[in-house]
This record gives structure tokens, C-alpha cells and sequence, in this order.
């Protein structure tokens, strides 16, 4: 994780619980972070400090065995939440777009800025 | 159909009690997920992007009617209602939770199934073609020969960490639905033209993805009691010459291509005279054995002919039109193989409900001999069912929204998941399908347009085939937004051919009209009778680039 390049600023961290393989976001604040399965609830890193932060609770998850696939997004805030810019981590905030009644869209009140194709 | 012997049993119920032990062990943190990942991918369960999943072995795209319950059951109680029929004949669960997935192995154990080798660098599932022991063009049933390589190839010691994944297709008959050119072995049963003996023809180094190539024939005529022997000479010389260095270089097609067809045959023709084949080929009796579940069943004695059936489709234009496309002539008299498509318009290509899987294997059970095949188009075959019942299967297909009569056609489309749910995928390829299915709805025109197969898939590895597509179309990122790139004039049978690229890659809101171009061009230039494909082979590609160019907003 650390050998790969950082996106750019502001970022989300995200990851697959282990057990159920839903994804999760890191919430809450830089020195207190948790797991949200909420996107609108994924704590912003703005400045490299919260996203070192980000990226070391990132390391010390996959140590624990909480998560696997954990790795920072660059997002866009959009209506006061955060967005990933790639169509591809939009899709894993949101379910398959072709089943809204499946994944997030559908246990959670999403932002429409996620539900963007 | 095969059934268990006490070993096969008892292989696969030891495997779910490791795997359920290395889920523990992963769970309580004694298992990295680095250690952990190839012992899950070797029990076909993945990391997707919204969740788990698990690509569940068909063999050679066989079901019996029980264990299509149970596929049902197990989409039920773990997932979401619902699974995915695969361009390898296999079932994907999307949504399987990582704790649940022991349990759900039992499940499938307890009608003779199992999740292994459906990923990893070993021989994948073999598929076969799916009118096996019914087509009238076949010259023997493919399924023994596939039976005996799954049995040959489970956790084969020396095989069990190539160089790459390894996929072999059989098929027995002249037609070739078993796509057997795009895998690294197909095997062709024929008879020597002299002796008239039967033995196979031997293809080698096939595949799609990033490189894709066609089968080039290494032995023309192999005898039957040779198989293992020869397959086991082809496995060891790409076992230790194919390349390790390079994923994308490490596919047997890539070391055929580089060393060329003659002196690949060459190594293979050598080792092969080494090894002691004796010790390596199966046993006749047991060859034997395994051909006598595969033995024709009971069939009553009928006339070629259905008054009944006739009758049915005089008086009922749809069903006609149904039977056109979707029925198959069977190898005995009064018998028909049925397709069941798992393309409604506007559905995802190959999913079908725990409710749907219900209802086939209760077809399968009352008009089929509870027999149910699944095809690489990713669609469902009945295939022993009496012409005078296609009537009444029809209806009660038509209620569960199965009785699509669109098989071959344009709406027929073969799409992977794609980014909807692949971790791998560069873009989507459902909503693509989607999209072109709803296009090109209507009943009269897919039948002015005839036989066409579209394939889409969401990624250069080509799950949705889409290099042997008469229309294939890849979907890939540019700059940030999905991209679609289109190709011409592939052909997944014998006559196979890797489609060639039309021009830029085109937003998705712009593909569907690219299509109706490309099939405007057919329409206005095709001779009487000439399908599409043929029409592509005699005109060639320039007059289809030139209106494909017409296309605005192409995103070059």
C-alpha cells in the first residue's frame, strides 16, 4: 500500500469487511476512525496529514484482519459529500447499477451524486 | 448423467471440511489474506467489488434437475435470489458471505457438486457442447471424454500449479458449439477417414484475452484409448516451457505462437513416445464405466412427427415463432432439444431467479428426464423433451418469463458481469446489452435480421468472448469514461475468427446506433439467404467501417 502512488487530494479511504466482503468506509475522526458502511459518512482526508492518517489505520486493519482491499479514493465533494471521480469506485459505493434494489442504493439513503452512471 | 463413486464422495467432502477450516483460520486471524487468497480462489471464491463470490463447476454443462434445486436453495438462504450463468458454463453467486460459504459447500456436496478449480493455474472446468447425445450431427457423446478428463485432472499432482489458468472444450459432432478453437485444448471426436475408427482431433493454444489466437491442430488424429497420455505430454510441455515470468505471456497459445505449431507438436509427439502410456491412460473398464452413465436413455418409441405439435404451432403464430428459434432436432425421433434463453429484453444475460431454477428443474423432471444442460451462450437446454409437450412446456416457460424466442438472434447477446460487479472489469457490460436487446425488440425484425451473436465483455480478458463475436464489443476506460470499442466478423465455430476492430472506441449512449448501422449495411447489401457472417466474409470490412465512421460523437 504504501509503494503505490496516492491519488490526489481530497480522499476516502475504503475496503471489503472480511467477513461479509461489503464495502466500508473510514469514518469518524482522524484520530478516532472506525468503519462506516455509509459513503456520505467516510471521513475526508483534505491534507496529507489525515490521508497519512487514512492510509496507516489502513495498514493496521489489514493487520488486524478486519478488511482486506483497503486503499485510498480521490473524490469530489458534491452536496457536502464525498464522490469517488472514477465511475469505478462510484459503482462500489452504490451497488450494480442495473440492480438498484441490491448493495448500498438499496439499505441506504444515498446522495444522488452517487447514483451517477 | 455421472454420479459419485465413494471417492469422489469422499474427495469432495474432505475439501469442504479444509476449506471450512482455512475460513476459521482466516476469520480468527491466523491466516493472512495473502495466504488466504489462493486457497479461496481454489475453491472458486473471489473478492468482487460490492462483495464475495462464488463461481460454483458445472461440468461440462450438465445439471440434473436436483441439483438445479439446489442451486436455487443456495441463492435463496445465502444470496439474493439469484445466479449467473457463465460463458464457462458455470453459476456465479454474487453476494455469498465468506462465513457462509462452507455451509454452502455442503449444500452443493450433497448433490455431487463443489467450487473446485473454477479459478487458479490449473485445469478449469471442461466444458462440452450442449446438445451432447442428442444432436443429430454428432459422432459420439463428448461427455465421457469430458467426464474422464474432470476425473483426470481434479488436483492432478503435476498439474496443479501452471504456468496459467487451462481450459479444454470436447465436442462430438461436425458443428462446433463448443467454441473448442478459443480454448488452450479442444478436442474434436471424429472418425479416420480410412479405418473409420473413432479418435479425437487435437487443438492446441486457443484462448481470447489480451492475445487472442486461434487453435492450431497438433495431432490430427489421435486414438481414443491415447487421451490421457497425450493430454499429459501437451500439460508437461507447457508445464515447464510455458513462461512464468509474465502473466500476460504465460498462456499455452503464447508458447505455441512463439516456437510455432510444428515444433510444439514436436515436443508434445516426443514426450508423448517417452512417458509409458500405459500407466497414464485410463483403464478401459473404467472408461467403460463412466461411458454407462452417459448411456441413451429409455426413449419411448415415437413417430418422427407430432400431430400435436404440428397442430399447436398452425394454430399459434408464437409458439411457431418460438419453435423456429428455440427448438432443436433431436437425435430420436419425436424428440426436440429445447433452448431455454435467459435473454428476456432488457434483462441481465444470464441470470435467472431461485424461482426461475425451480421451475426448470420441474420441467426438466416432468418433460426432460430430469436433465437440464447450461450453454456457453449462457443460456438453459431441456434437452430431452417430446415434441407433442413443447406446447405445454412453452406456457409454463411463458409464465417465468423464459420463453424468449430470440435464441441465435441479435437479442441473444453473451455479456460478462462486467463493472456492475467485476473487480477486474474497465466498464460496464450489462446495461450495453441491455440497451441493444431493447433496440432491437422487435420479433420481426430479429428474424428479418437472422442469426447474429453480439458479445460484450467489460475487460480485455474477454469473458463475454467477445473477439469470436459476429459483433463483438469491448468495453474499456478512456480518459476517465467508458469506452466501447467494436469488432467484425468473429466466429466461435468451426470456421472460428478473431473479429477485427472497426475504428475508435464510442461512448455508451453511442453504441446501439453503431450497431443498427452495421446491421444496415448487411440488410441492404446480403443476397438472398445470406446470414450475416457470410455477408461480412464476402463484402468484407470496408463497407461497414464507412458507415460506422458516420457514427458522431465517436470518442477518438
Amino acid at each position: 500500500m504504501a509503494a503505490a502512488k496516492r491519488p490526489a487530494l481530497p480522499v476516502i479511504l475504503l475496503a471489503n469487511d472480511l467477513l461479509d466482503g461489503d464495502v466500508v468506509f473510514a469514518a469518524g475522526d482522524a484520530n478516532d476512525l472506525n468503519w462506516s458502511r455509509d459513503p456520505g459518512a467516510a471521513l475526508i482526508g483534505h491534507d496529507d496529514a489525515t490521508a497519512d492518517r487514512l492510509e496507516a489505520f489502513a495498514a493496521g486493519e489489514l493487520g488486524k484482519q478486519h478488511v482486506v482491499d483497503a486503499y485510498l479514493v480521490d473524490v469530489a465533494i458534491e452536496d457536502g459529500v464525498p464522490v469517488p471521480r472514477h465511475y469505478r469506485e462510484r459503482m462500489k459505493t452504490t451497488g450494480p447499477s442495473i440492480r438498484r434494489d441490491l448493495g448500498k442504493q438499496a439499505e441506504l439513503p444515498l446522495a444522488q451524486a452517487f447514483l451517477r452512471a | 448423467m455421472y454420479r459419485y463413486d465413494e471417492f469422489d464422495e469422499r474427495f469432495v467432502r474432505e475439501r469442504v471440511a479444509q476449506f471450512r477450516d482455512q475460513v476459521g483460520r482466516r476469520l480468527d486471524g491466523s491466516l493472512t489474506e495473502d495466504e488466504f487468497k489462493p486457497l479461496r480462489l481454489k475453491n472458486g471464491v473471489y473478492l468482487q467489488l460490492h462483495a464475495y463470490m462464488l463461481r460454483i463447476a458445472v461440468p461440462y454443462g450438465t445439471l440434473s434437475s436436483r441439483q438445479m434445486r439446489q442451486l436455487a436453495l443456495i441463492g435463496e438462504r445465502y444470496d439474493r435470489g439469484y445466479g449467473h450463468f457463465t460463458t464457462r458454463t458455470n453459476l456465479q453467486f454474487n453476494w455469498p458471505k465468506l462465513r457462509d460459504i462452507p455451509d454452502i459447500l455442503d449444500l452443493l456436496a450433497d448433490v455431487e457438486m463443489h467450487a473446485i478449480q473454477t479459478s487458479g493455474n490449473c485445469i478449469r472446468n471442461v466444458t462440452a457442447d450442449h446438445f451432447a447425445g442428442v444432436a443429430q450431427d454428432e459422432i459420439e457423446d463428448p461427455r465421457p471424454t469430458a467426464e474422464l478428463i474432470r476425473q483426470w485432472s481434479s488436483l492432478h499432482p503435476e498439474f496443479d500449479y501452471l504456468p496459467r489458468k487451462f481450459k479444454i472444450a470436447v465436442t462430438g459432432a461436425a458443428h462446433d458449439r463448443a467454441v473448442i478453437k478459443a480454448h488452450d485444448i479442444g478436442l474434436r471426436i471424429l472418425r479416420h477417414p480410412d479405418t473409420r475408427e473413432i479418435g479425437y482431433e487435437v487443438i492446441v493454444g486457443g484462448g481470447l484475452g489480451r492475445t487472442p489466437m486461434i487453435g492450431k491442430v497438433v495431432r490430427e488424429f489421435l486414438p481414443k484409448a491415447d487421451l490421457l497420455a497425450y493430454l499429459e505430454a501437451i500439460m508437461r510441455v507447457y508445464n515447464l516451457e510455458g513462461r512464468r515470468d509474465n502473466k500476460y505471456k504465460a498462456r499455452v497459445k503464447i508458447l505455441v505462437h512463439e516456437i510455432g505449431t510444428e515444433e510444439f507438436s514436436r515436443r508434445v509427439e516426443e514426450e508423448f513416445a517417452r512417458l509409458d502410456g500405459p500407466s497414464v491412460n485410463a483403464d478401459p473398464a473404467e472408461v467403460a464405466r463412466i461411458a454407462a452413465y452417459f448411456a441413451p436413455p429409455a426413449y419411448d418409441a415415437l413417430p418422427a412427427t407430432s400431430g400435436a405439435f404440428e397442430a399447436a404451432k398452425a394454430g399459434n403464430p408464437d409458439f411457431a415463432r418460438w419453435v423456429e428459434t428455440n427448438v432443436t432436432p433431436h437425435r430420436q425421433p419425436g424428440y426436440a432439444a429445447l433452448t431455454i434463453s435467459l435473454k428476456p429484453i432488457g434483462a441481465p444475460p444470464g441470470d435467472a431467479t431461485s424461482e426461475q431454477m425451480r421451475l426448470v428443474a420441474d420441467l426438466a423432471d416432468e418433460f426432460s428426464l430430469s436433465e437440464i444442460r447450461v450453454t456457453h451462450a449462457q443460456n438453459l437446454v431441456l434437452p430431452q423433451v417430446k415434441q407433442a409437450d413443447l406446447f405445454a412446456v412453452w406456457r409454463r416457460l411463458g409464465e417465468a418469463d423464459l420463453a424468449t424466442a430470440n435464441v441465435g438472434l441479435i437479442t441473444d447477446i453473451i455479456a460478462c458481469p462486467g463493472l456492475d460487479y467485476c473487480a477486474l472489469a474497465t466498464a460496464r457490460s450489462i446495461p450495453i446489452a441491455q440497451a441493444l436487446a431493447q433496440r432491437f425488440a422487435d420479433a420481426g425484425r430479429q428474424k428479418e435480421i437472422g442469426v447474429l451473436n453480439i458479445k460484450i465483455s467489460g475487460c480485455i480478458n474477454a469473458c463475454g468472448h467477445h473477439h469470436v463475436g459476429h459483433i463483438g464489443i469491448l468495453g474499456l476506460e478512456k480518459r476517465g469514461i467508458e469506452s466501447y470499442q467494436i469488432t467484425l466478423g468473429g466466429d466461435a465455430t468451426e470456421n472460428a475468427a478473431i473479429g477485427e476492430i472497426l475504428g475508435p472506441g464510442l461512448a455508451a449512449e453511442d453504441v446501439p446506433d453503431a450497431i443498427e448501422r452495421i446491421v444496415s449495411v448487411y440488410l441492404a447489401q446480403r443476397q438472398t439467404g445470406e446470414s450475416f457472417i457470410d455477408n461480412v466474409r464476402r463484402i468484407g470490412l470496408a463497407p461497414f467501417k464507412a458507415a460506422f465512421q458516420e457514427v458522431s460523437h465517436a470518442v477518438a
